[in-house]
């Protein structure tokens, strides 16, 4: 358990710097679409909404673990559709009018 | 082996989220960053749910499909109302860790109290306060910034409004302290709903101060919180996978968060604890100035004999839907040979980036999209520089006077273009309520009206003359 915490932090500090030095890099014009992609990246949260609806628990547990899969699953589904449909949308000079969404 | 096989895929999710996230850098391989996101959360669900402790499905199945139901709709918002679903994403993403955490809380508390040690139990109240504090804060960003009624728009003070909110904090902390030295005594159970309810009221309490012009930097800090969230889940679910992708996710909103600050001049706690309106009524008051007005005719002569043009872009774009009107021009400007530029400042719009993204909906070309510090430079040398709907950001006070509360706010210079048109509604003062000296300036003329109308009208007397 002890050395497990400490791996833990480890972990959370190195992401943390990982992500410092990625979103750093990130385009100026995307900013839009990062958040709504984080986001959805953040609702990976599903995976203890899951562990909690799924495992064998008492009704009233697994009722808060179903609302909170929903809640994660929401933005799963419409964090990844409309970061896409945002990034469709940003076109160099020359391939204006191009493909739209049908 | 399952182990083995679970933490394996979950590496190659971790890695995946970071190749979505460095692909961001430029728009030609963004699309890629969200195949590789999506990948990455689709093997995280499968190799959770095939768990052996994962014995009920139906659920499951059900919350997934719900999700679907209302996700789908909820991407297909206009991109005007992105911010709002944004909030309310943050929204959705603080619920879920509040309720996981309260569940495994409940859960260890009946089934297994030994689990519950003193790092653990942090873990769980650090989960649902950043978790409920994010639910209603985000649901009452959305709710401002879909101007929905009973939410108010502009910011809400009261006397000793940051001392009670302190108050509120300091005795959930308190609670938070005897809650974690003592897990399981007899009166834990009912303190731990005591929690939720500060954690639910401090969310709304943080944001009911904060006006407008500050909600790309609240938006960033609440994407921040979700993604902290996410990250107390993993250290109470033991589970490292959300601890790198929740990190990923704070730091992202914590980086959003710093931009959106500098370039107002402002620190995290003045925009969190400084409550903006404050100090409007210093400068509304004086003697009155005169506008000068220009009628769609003349300014179109002006832009037709320029060479060189800057659109400023601001939220009154938005609200106008003016986007597609404002490409109209572009085109038929281009036509005619002259160079178009839209300058772009960071926190112009309601969340970071909200202007590219309206921008590029109307097709213009994102190489024409201009960073404020790109292009202040070539201010003097413009000949028209055309303000839609834009007001703070192009305020030379902020560089000028002292006593604005806007002063050492970076801008955009129109006033050194050698004419200005601003396109407004109406002859009332902006979001922040501040007079903008720009419009008082010699070289500019303003045209009063919705922008959308303006430009349209603009259009017709550009495309009328071209023959």
């Amino acid at each position: 358990m002890n050395s497990d915490l400490w791996a833990m932090l480890y972990v959370f500090v190195l992401a943390s710097f990982i992500g410092l030095g990625v979103i750093r890099r990130v385009s100026r014009l995307l900013y839009t679409p990062l958040m709504s992609l984080t986001n959805a990246i953040s609702a990976i949260a599903v995976v203890g909404s899951i562990i909690v609806t799924g495992g064998d628990y008492p009704l009233r547990i697994r009722v808060l673990g179903a609302i909170a899969l929903f809640a994660s699953m929401t933005n799963i589904v419409s964090g990844f559709l409309i970061t896409d449909r945002m990034l469709k949308m940003f076109k160099t000079g020359d391939r204006r009018g191009g493909a739209e969404r049908s | 082996m399952i182990v083995g096989l679970t933490q394996l895929a979950y590496i190659v999710a971790t890695t995946l989220f970071i190749f979505a996230l460095h692909w961001m850098n430029t728009p030609t391989t963004a699309r890629k960053g969200v195949f590789a996101g999506v990948a990455a959360t689709a093997i995280a669900v499968i190799v959770t749910w095939a768990q052996p402790g994962v014995v009920h499905h139906g659920w499951i199945v059900i919350a997934i499909i719900a999700g679907f139901i209302v996700g789908v709709p909820l991407s297909q918002v206009p991109l005007t109302a992105v911010p709002q679903r944004t909030a309310l994403s943050h929204a959705f993403g603080g619920l879920a860790a509040g309720l996981v955490g309260t569940a495994e809380y409940y859960l260890w508390l009946s089934e297994g109290p030994e689990h519950l040690t003193a790092f653990r139990m942090i873990a769980i109240i650090a989960e649902i306060i950043l978790g409920y504090l994010t639910f209603t804060g985000s649901l009452m960003a959305a709710g401002k910034l879909q101007e929905v009624k009973w939410v108010p728009q502009r910011p809400v003070t009261y006397p000793l409004q940051n001392v009670s909110n302190l108050l509120l904090f300091g005795g959930a902390l308190a609670i938070a302290v005897a809650l974690a030295l003592h897990p399981t005594a007899a009166w834990a159970p009912t303190l731990f709903p005591v929690i939720i309810g500060l954690a639910l009221a401090f969310g709304v309490l943080l944001i009911i101060p904060i006006g407008g012009a500050d909600m790309p930097t609240v938006i960033a800090i609440l994407n921040s919180y979700a993604g902290l969230s996410a990250v107390a889940m993993g250290f109470v679910l033991d589970n490292k996978l959300l601890i790198t992708a929740g990190a990923l996710d704070g730091s992202s909103g914590l980086i959003l968060a710093i931009i959106m600050c500098k370039a107002m001049n402002r620190s995290f706690t003045n925009v969190l604890f400084g409550a903006f309106g404050q100090v409007r009524h210093t400068t509304a008051s004086g003697e009155e100035k005169v506008y000068k007005s220009e009628t769609v005719e003349g300014a179109a002569q002006v832009l037709e004999q320029a060479n060189f043009v800057v659109i400023i872009p601001g939220y009154g774009m938005a609200v106008a839907q003016a986007q597609h009107k404002v490409r109209e021009l572009y085109d038929q400007l281009k036509k005619r040979g002259i160079t178009v530029k839209f300058a772009i400042h960071p926190v112009a719009g309601r969340m970071p980036g909200h202007m590219n993204v309206l921008l590029a909906e109307a097709d213009i070309p994102y190489t024409d999209l201009v960073e404020m510090d790109e292009i202040n430079p070539d201010m003097p040398q413009v000949d028209v520089a055309l303000v839609v709907g834009a007001n703070d950001v192009v305020n030379p006070a902020a560089r000028t006077d002292k006593n604005s509360p806007i002063y050492g706010m970076p801008i955009i210079d129109a006033d050194k273009a050698r004419s200005v048109f601003a396109i407004k509604r109406s002859k009332n003062p902006g979001f922040a309520g501040i007079d903008n000296a720009l419009y008082f300036s010699d070289r500019t003329w303003m045209l009063f009206g919705d922008a959308k109308n303006v430009i349209g009208e603009l259009v017709k007397q550009l495309a009328g003359s071209t023959h």
